[in-house]
């Protein structure tokens, strides 16, 4: 690894950051409530368009998990979204109206708010179909965790992403505002992730589940990155590099280790496949604003036409934490 | 009897004053030291929470950095103090602001009082210790440590490799015989006036403000020369990780602490409310701990250790990923790898499967797609029989197959037509057994009734591929359980080779195998590999095998079932 590299990334990293700057100047604040954090609040940063049937849950689901305080930035929602969202007290709600793939699927915007809110803090940058899961959920609050961590001077945790499905057509099970999403999409594929190593930003390339298995059969290269490290202690200098899969500066994502030991990570439980999915495939096709110039959506749009149930013999259906670790795809390290 | 109690804090100070209200309810007085480093306005909160309570008494505040002499200092400040002005105090325990009592005070103090003369503390000599981290044991006590680790760690590793390089090494202060041990003890009056009292201690303290975390041996080593009785335990339950870290406890290890033989316990988060709110009632109403069982807790810990240390092998997932050095080429269990039995027994795959009671698939690297036992396009875990999803990452493909599957045995043929990239894979996984018969790709060949010229390059082509397989496991790095047989020896006594491989795979086989797999007949086999030989071929692979064919069918149908076991 050359100095050269290392100049190579920093400027990389530079210029994620000026983009971000130029970026956040798009936002226009509907809620700002960012002034009375106190102390060392546990942020969650994401950003939407037009999720309001999603929000109550997904709101519910992370504020018993401990998150203090929700920045959210609305890309023009047009169902109640913002409406809802600018009532919430625990939300600083900001919004705008320009592209979202011009603004690296919505990360030029994050980062903006991370670097604003989240220096010295423990920030959780996910979607609105994404939950977390980590070691001890149950029991223990994300605090224990993000106290845990610091003690162990580990600024980032990874939690990589589980695609979860329902079992029969996605329409079958229309969700209910307010529902937990995984009454419905229950199972997932438990052991088809194929991991390689990114040399140049260290962090490990994963990708597989029901997505690669069904839809990127003759591409599966293009199967969508499964690797996460949603959250960090964030510090101003720091860059998320494509969406939140890995990290400048790289050290950030050793989250792994490669002496055989096991490091504590987690899974975002992925509430992607519901009924709402084929209304939001057909709109961000039509908008043309998504991850490489929409494949994803194509492919999947595809081959839901062609085959619609996700499920298989083999899906494994969710029960807890625990039975991620014990499949492998999560650990608790040496947390006990 | 009557113990006092030396609190040393930090953070948290509300779970502090908790705490010191316990013991003084509990007839204890109380001392407490608050790191110079907490905010003001915190040192006041606490002091005006205990306004109440005569007996808790504050020490003069000096900082206390990790490792550094400060925290013996405030240790030393607080006992004086305590034995000043509390002389009723027969012991006194030393405990920190997140060390909680979790077995009834009245216990201890029962405890003590049966024990009136003895000292509970870790004590043991540096040759003896297991558990300090980062190669300091003696070292603490003979280099010097001015820098603080936390903060200026690249001052601190420089200065203790310059002092290694320049063979530095501390006189130690006579007498002293260093010892080490948990900080948190529980001392007799006796024994902790007379180790503040002791006449070399402005000597003794110049050297401990130099040695590497003295808080763990400054009362270790100099209780040896004072003390009547000890007891070399510490009555706190505090585990390390291992990296020196203290294990941190929660709510959902109550039912771990109701269990243990302490009577404290550290570190406890400060928001385990239910922790806090189960060991802070008062004694009254407290139910007593079943029996005690410390080793479920210690389990506990050390599998912790275990799983991050050393991992779960053949799981790749996003926190362990090993280098190949470090257990990188290897699957999680057993598993067959059989290279040309298929063409040579017809009913081979049944046959194994029975053998065995292992998953039987075919060509699971076959050109056209993975052929999973029982010719299912789903297998288990989710994974697909697609060739283009297994060829992207063939060593994933593998290594999840057998993660997936464990507790039951997996094997699959493998052979020259396949797709090779796997190959290197195997040879140098430990957990692989390979079973190759050289040249025996030549059989379906000759059996499919096309002529040796047809099949000539398809032939030369499968050896090469052969050839370089072979090569491969031939290699010295190559760690897979390995036997191969050319077609000709193999064929000889198939029985042999077949109980071996039985015999390898399931060595503790519960049910016997009475068969054996039906031979092809090779009759006309010995006459093609001539043909192929006549179109200018070299078939090497399969070894010596006669022209004349009928010398190539060897004892075929014994006339008793051959028992392989």
């Amino acid at each position: 690894m050359g100095l050269l590299t290392l100049i190579r990334l920093r400027a990389r990293r530079r210029y994620l950051l000026a983009r971000a700057w130029r970026r956040g100047r798009q936002l226009t604040p509907v809620a700002d409530r960012t002034a009375g954090l106190r102390g060392q609040p546990i942020l969650l940063f994401s950003t939407m368009r037009n999720e309001r049937i999603r929000l109550p849950y997904f709101l519910t689901y992370y504020r018993r998990l401990g998150i203090d305080h929700f920045l959210i930035v609305d890309n023009g929602s047009d169902d109640g979204t913002r409406e809802y969202l600018a009532e919430q007290p625990d939300v600083s709600l900001w919004t705008t109206q320009h592209g979202y793939k011009q603004s690296r699927f919505g990360m030029d915007w994050l980062m903006h708010l991370l670097r604003r809110h989240g220096h010295g803090r423990w920030c959780l940058t996910v979607d609105v179909d994404e939950f977390l899961v980590y070691p001890f959920c149950e029991t223990r609050p994300l605090r224990a965790l993000t106290d845990w961590l610091d003690s162990a001077e580990t600024p980032s945790f990874s939690a990589m992403m589980l695609d979860m499905y329902p079992k029969g057509a996605m329409h079958d099970q229309p969700y209910r505002e307010g529902q937990n999403p995984f009454e419905i999409a229950q199972y997932f594929d438990s052991g088809n992730y194929v991991i390689s190593r990114n040399p140049l930003y260290r962090n490990l390339w994963i990708q597989g589940g029901p997505r690669a298995r069904l839809f990127f059969t003759d591409c599966p290269k293009r199967a969508p990155a499964m690797n996460k490290t949603p959250l960090v202690k964030w510090h101003r200098s720091y860059a998320y590099v494509s969406s939140t899969h890995m990290l400048l500066p790289r050290a950030l994502n050793l989250t792994y280790d490669d002496q055989g030991g096991e490091r504590p990570s987690g899974v975002l439980l992925h509430a992607k496949f519901l009924d709402t999915f084929a209304a939001k495939a057909a709109e961000e096709l039509a908008r043309g604003q998504h991850y490489a110039e929409s494949h994803e959506y194509r492919a999947y749009r595809e081959g839901i036409a062609r085959e619609r149930d996700l499920w298989c013999t083999w899906s494994e259906k969710y029960v807890n934490w625990r039975q991620l670790e014990v499949l492998g795809l999560m650990s608790k390290g040496n947390w006990a | 009897m009557t113990l006092g109690v030396v609190m040393l804090c930090h953070a948290a100070l509300d779970r502090a004053a908790q705490l010191a209200r316990h013991w003084a309810s509990h007839g204890c007085p109380v001392v407490i030291h608050v790191d110079a480093r907490a905010p003001m306005d915190q040192f006041e909160g606490l002091q005006s929470a205990l306004a109440d309570l005569p007996d808790i008494r504050f020490s003069r505040r000096s900082p206390c950095e990790w490792g550094t002499f400060g925290i013996v200092q405030a240790t030393i400040d607080a006992s004086t103090q305590m034995l000043a002005q509390f002389p009723q105090v027969s012991h006194v325990l030393l405990a920190s602001g997140s060390c909680l009592p979790i077995r009834p005070v009245r216990a201890l103090q029962a405890h003590l009082a049966q024990h009136p003369d003895t000292d509970f503390i870790e004590s043991v000599t540096t040759a003896d210790v297991g558990w300090t981290v980062g190669g300091l044991d003696e070292e603490r006590f003979t280099l010097r440590f001015p820098f603080a680790w936390k903060r200026q760690r690249r001052l601190f590793d420089g200065y203790v490799a310059l002092q290694r390089a320049l063979r530095f090494r501390r006189r130690l202060p006579p007498g002293l015989v260093p010892h080490l041990g948990s900080q948190w003890w529980c001392l007799t009056r006796a024994t902790l006036q007379a180790i503040l009292s002791h006449p070399d201690r402005p000597a003794l303290d110049r050297y401990f403000r130099r040695v590497w975390i003295p808080d763990e041996s400054y009362f270790q080593s100099l209780v040896r020369q004072v003390s009547t009785r000890i007891e070399s335990r510490s009555l706190t339950l505090s585990k390390f990780d291992y990296q020196g870290r203290p294990h941190v406890f929660y709510d959902d290890h109550l039912h771990l602490l109701r269990q243990t033989d302490a009577f404290l316990a550290r570190k406890i988060w400060p928001k385990a409310d239910l922790l806090y709110r189960t060991f802070l009632t008062l004694d009254g109403d407290r139910a007593l701990a079943p029996e005690p069982n410390p080793g479920k807790i210690n389990r506990l810990f050390a599998k912790a250790v275990e799983r991050r240390v050393k991992g779960r092998p053949g799981l790749y997932m996003q926190s362990r990923f090993p280098t190949r050095a470090r257990g990188g080429n290897q699957a999680a269990a057993p598993y067959g790898v059989f290279s040309g039995f298929v063409e040579l027994f017809d009913d081979f795959q049944p046959w194994l499967a029975r053998a065995l009671d292992a998953r039987v698939h075919g060509h699971l690297f076959a050109f056209d797609r993975a052929e999973f036992a029982g010719g299912e396009s789903v297998f288990k875990g989710g994974l697909s029989d697609s060739p283009t999803l297994r060829d992207y990452n063939p060593r994933s493909f593998l290594t999840n197959l057998i993660w997936n599957t464990r507790g039951e045995t997996q094997c699959f043929q493998f052979g020259p037509a396949d797709e090779q990239a796997i190959a290197s894979f195997m040879a140098g996984d430990p957990n692989a057994m390979i079973f190759v018969i050289t040249g025996a790709f030549a059989v379906p060949l000759w059996r499919s009734g096309r002529s040796a010229a047809e099949v000539r390059a398809e032939a030369a082509r499968l050896q090469k591929v052969e050839s370089d397989f072979i090569a491969l496991l031939n290699r010295p790095d190559a760690r897979a359980g390995i036997r191969i047989w050319s077609l000709a020896e193999f064929v000889e006594n198939p029985a042999e080779p077949l109980e071996q491989l039985v015999d390898l795979l399931n060595p503790r086989a519960t049910h016997r195998v009475t068969d054996l797999p039906s031979l092809t007949p090779l009759q006309g086999f010995g006459a093609f590999l001539q043909d192929l030989r006549n179109q200018g071929m070299a078939p090497v692979l399969m070894g010596d095998f006669p022209a004349d064919a009928d010398l190539a069918q060897p004892h075929q149908a014994p006339s008793r079932p051959r028992i392989v076991r």
